[in-house]
């Protein structure tokens, strides 16, 4: 079926921009790729971007789509690289884009390679539609817009490189997710042609829809969810406590670094003092040289080992600390989607409650004024009730499959957020400690090397043995 | 350090500090440390019957005294030094204090080094007066005053005004002196540097400290990851832990060449007391030659040489026969004296130049072997803070990969 689909989350008394999506070309084929074959064979659904709630899909349906598969095989099929930044100047402005480059097998791309220019306000623009389309499923961080402390400007070399890793891995991360690499939206960012995508931004849901939205989300956390699921707080426990203990760790490399870096300051100034001392002997030249370039040596491995660091450990930690945001908000939307859901459901409860008394009472006072009997206007109000509630328990059907597709999504992305967190980190963790494995066998070859042409030099002149 | 003289005979060393209190000279409370020095005749111990060893307490303040009067008895030695009088060259976790018990401790290895290095000295090791330092406790004091060095002792304005003056110095000790000069002012700056890179290690590894603090607290709430995680930190426990001995060892490097940086002292001092001989040898001999001038003048009667006497003999009328007479005769007889303190001095200048040097080619010798030693313990203490290293983040990389 295809057709228009509308988006549920727009009250359905607008009229709202409907986004037209041709399903065909979602159609997978199976065999091309495994870890996809989470996507029920149901042709109704498509890429989950959107919810069609005038088709009669069931939640089960959908609790499908979501199970992920964990063993799930490695077959790339898409491949993203961001590299190559350059500034643009214009009379406006100054901003740098960035080469975004994809290869691809998948059939939905119309080639397979692509490459365009995007800068970091496209990449928010992506992340936004994300986020907008699947409220309670997480999307990696992006890098932060602006680093007040220590930065010094917009275009230090230093900071464009590390934001282009960021945005790397961002795009990496998004199309790794099964739900989110076959994105609509994804797909323009990574293929579009710089009037093409502008085009594309200016439609989708209308500011006023949006402003729609924002209000509910607002009452709806005003009013506050009442049952939440145990598991649900938990994952709120678990973020609170997770969110401290990277940001902890976060601080931690950032004063390691700082430390290793004054250390390497007075380090530099070691060897020049050896060196020094040397043209002052005879003997002694030789040896006084020799620690002179060991601990030149050692300087720069010294430094090495701190970029490392810097380039390596830090940004991972740092965008599992801006994760922990993402975390609790997603928790917050789902929340809502709750609050909204239980509201809807007093709603229904209290209008049956009114139609019960409703029809107890006999207003005659204002309608004998009017002109009607008693009989028609109790048949005038009932029907209103009954309309009334029926499109109240389409609404609250709605917001129960809402929930429940809320729910599963974000339980489903969970499982796969901290599997990808487990891995990251340990990956990060070890790399660590295998870079600081080497950079002391480095530091040990050079003082052994001293030590050994001392000692030959030793043996040479028949001194005394060093044991 | 070489066996000979009096470490062939005995072994010497300071086994322990204790702290005492007493009134001092303006009868005020002071708490001081003092130290217990050992000796034990050589072949005792290789007897094997081991007997109890003599011993004596000391105070730095006596060490001190020792050091003076050998530095004035024995002014062609390049006499030890002492190890500093107060912490210099100090880093942030290092006490400046000197009640601190490493500063004690630290103070006690140098002593020994000290009395060792004295021992073994070919001139210093045969001293009485030191002979006594080790073994007699009462009133060693007494004995070393009534050697009466003290009024031996040049006046630091006196060597430094030769310093100024003197005209023909023997080369390789103005260049020992400058060499003096730049082994203080490196070593100086070596050590100044050192001391804070320290500061800075100490920095890193205690941070890493955290590490083990954050991932043990975080492991409480993962549930896979949390052993590895938890066996992790315990390594980073471990790493900044590790500093602490690191950085001592470290301090024995230091100490070695704090040694050397006051052994520069010495050997400054015995160039300059050469400086004073030749000043006093110029200005012996300068005088005799001036004296024998003005005999010549009063015996050919010119006046070579501007004289006050010339002068006014010349304004007011020549002196009689008489006073001429007496004049030569005068002079000559200084000059007789002149010569035999020319010769003198010229004696003790060169012999002053040959102990001289003979002890500092031994010292160089020395110098040259112990820092060698120096730099390779360095060397070492780096290779195991390597090794150290690679352990541990070894195992924390196995931790890790559990994770």
């Amino acid at each position: 079926m295809s057709g228009f689909v509308v988006d549920s989350t727009v009250s359905s008394g607008n009229s709202s921009v409907a986004i037209p999506t041709d399903i065909s070309g979602q159609i997978l084929d199976l065999d091309e790729d495994d870890d996809l074959e989470v996507f029920s064979k149901d042709t109704t659904v498509t890429d989950g971007s959107s919810f069609n709630a005038s088709m009669q899909t069931s939640p089960a349906s959908m609790i499908n789509q979501y199970k992920f598969e964990e063993d799930a095989e490695d077959t790339k099929d898409i491949f993203v690289t961001v590299d190559n930044p350059e500034s643009h100047v214009t009379a406006i402005e100054t901003y740098i884009t960035y080469r975004v480059v994809t290869k691809t097998t998948r059939s939905e791309f119309d080639s397979s390679e692509f490459e365009v220019r995007r800068r970091y306000q496209d990449f928010l623009w992506l992340k936004g539609r994300l986020e907008e389309a699947h409220p309670t499923l997480i999307v990696h961080p992006l890098p932060e817009k602006f680093v007040v402390k220590g930065m010094v400007e917009r275009f230090n070399e230093d900071f464009i490189e590390t934001r282009r890793r960021a945005l790397h891995r961002f795009l990496n991360k998004i199309a790794e997710h099964p739900i989110f690499s076959s994105s609509e939206d994804f797909k323009i960012f990574l293929t579009a042609a710089p009037g093409e995508l502008t085009s594309y931004k200016k439609q989708g849901p209308g500011f006023l829809s949006r402003m729609g939205e924002t209000v509910k989300a607002v009452a709806a956390a005003v009013r506050g969810v009442r049952n939440r699921p145990q598991e649900f707080t938990e994952m709120q426990e678990y973020v609170e406590a997770f969110s401290q203990k990277i940001s902890s760790l976060d601080k931690v490399t950032q004063r390691i670094v700082r430390e290793q870096k004054e250390y390497l300051e007075e380090l530099k100034e070691c060897g020049p003092t050896y060196a020094l001392w040397s043209q002052s002997e005879e003997e002694l030249a030789e040896p006084l040289k020799d620690v002179a370039g060991c601990v030149d040596r050692c300087c720069k491995e010294t430094e090495e080992q701190v970029k490392n660091l810097n380039d390596n450990l830090i940004p991972v930690l740092h965008e599992y600390a801006l994760c922990t945001d993402t975390l609790k908000a997603v928790l917050r939307r789902r929340d809502n989607i709750q609050a909204d859901f239980e509201a809807k459901t007093e709603a229904l409860a209290t209008k049956k409650a009114d139609r019960d008394t409703e029809s107890k009472v006999l207003s005659l006072a204002w309608d004998s004024l009017v002109g009607r009997s008693p009989e028609e206007v109790k048949q005038q109000k009932q029907q209103k009730l009954k309309g009334e509630i029926k499109e109240m328990r389409d609404d609250l059907d709605k917001a129960e499959d809402r929930l429940e597709w809320a729910n599963n999504a974000l339980k489903s992305d969970w499982t796969r957020w901290q599997k990808d967190m487990r891995t990251d980190l340990r990956s990060a963790f070890v790399d660590t400690a295998e870079r600081n494995v080497n950079y002391y066998e480095k530091c040990l070859a050079v003082w052994e090397s001293f030590l050994h042409s001392q000692r030959t030099d030793a043996e040479g002149n028949g001194n005394v043995d060093f044991s | 350090v070489e066996r000979t003289s009096l470490l062939k005979m005995m072994e010497i060393s300071v086994a322990e500090a204790e702290k005492r209190t007493g009134k001092n000279a303006v009868n005020m409370q002071e708490t001081y440390t003092v130290y217990l020095i050992e000796t034990r005749p050589v072949d005792a111990a290789s007897e094997g019957t081991n007997p109890v060893p003599d011993s004596l307490w000391r105070r730095y303040s006596e060490f001190e005294l020792l050091r003076n009067y050998l530095l004035v008895t024995y002014p062609f030695s390049v006499v030890p030094p002492l190890p500093e009088k107060r912490a210099e060259f100090v880093w942030h976790k290092l006490s400046a204090d000197n009640m601190d018990p490493d500063f004690v401790e630290r103070r006690r290895v140098g002593l020994e080094n000290f009395l060792l290095r004295v021992a073994s000295h070919p001139d210093l090791s045969s001293d009485k007066i030191f002979y006594s330092f080790l073994t007699e406790e009462n009133g060693w004091k007494e004995t070393v005053f009534e050697t009466g060095f003290q009024a031996k002792a040049d006046s630091r304005l006196k060597a430094l005004n030769a310093t100024f003056r003197v005209k023909n110095p023997d080369k390789r000790f103005a260049e020992m002196k400058h060499y003096g000069d730049e082994l203080q002012s490196v070593i100086s700056q070596l050590l100044r540097v050192r001391a804070r890179a320290a500061d800075r290690l100490y920095g890193v590894y205690k941070v890493h400290g955290n590490y083990g603090r954050v991932f043990s607290e975080w492991s409480a709430i993962e549930k896979e990851m949390g052993d590895g995680l938890q066996s992790a930190g315990h390594h980073m426990d471990a790493y900044a832990a590790s500093v602490d001995d690191i950085l001592e060892e470290e301090e024995h490097y230091a100490d070695q060449l704090k040694e050397y940086l006051f052994y520069a002292d010495a050997l400054r001092a015995v160039c300059r007391k050469h400086e004073l001989t030749q000043y006093e040898l110029e200005m012996a001999a300068q005088d005799l030659t001036s004296k024998k001038q003005q005999r010549e003048e009063l015996a050919t009667g010119t006046i070579r040489t501007f004289s006050l006497k010339g002068m006014t003999s010349k304004l007011f009328g020549q002196e009689t026969p008489e006073q001429r007479e007496a004049k030569v005769k005068m002079l000559e007889t200084q000059i007789e004296e002149g010569e035999e303190l020319v010769k003198e001095r010229n004696t003790e200048c060169e012999e002053f130049v040959k102990s001289a040097w003979v002890d500092i080619e031994r010292f160089k010798e020395q110098k040259d072997h112990d820092l060698r030693e120096a730099l390779i313990s360095y060397a070492i203490m780096q290779i195991s803070m390597c090794k150290k290293g690679i352990q541990v983040w070894n195992n924390a990389k196995e931790c890790f990969s559990k994770m």
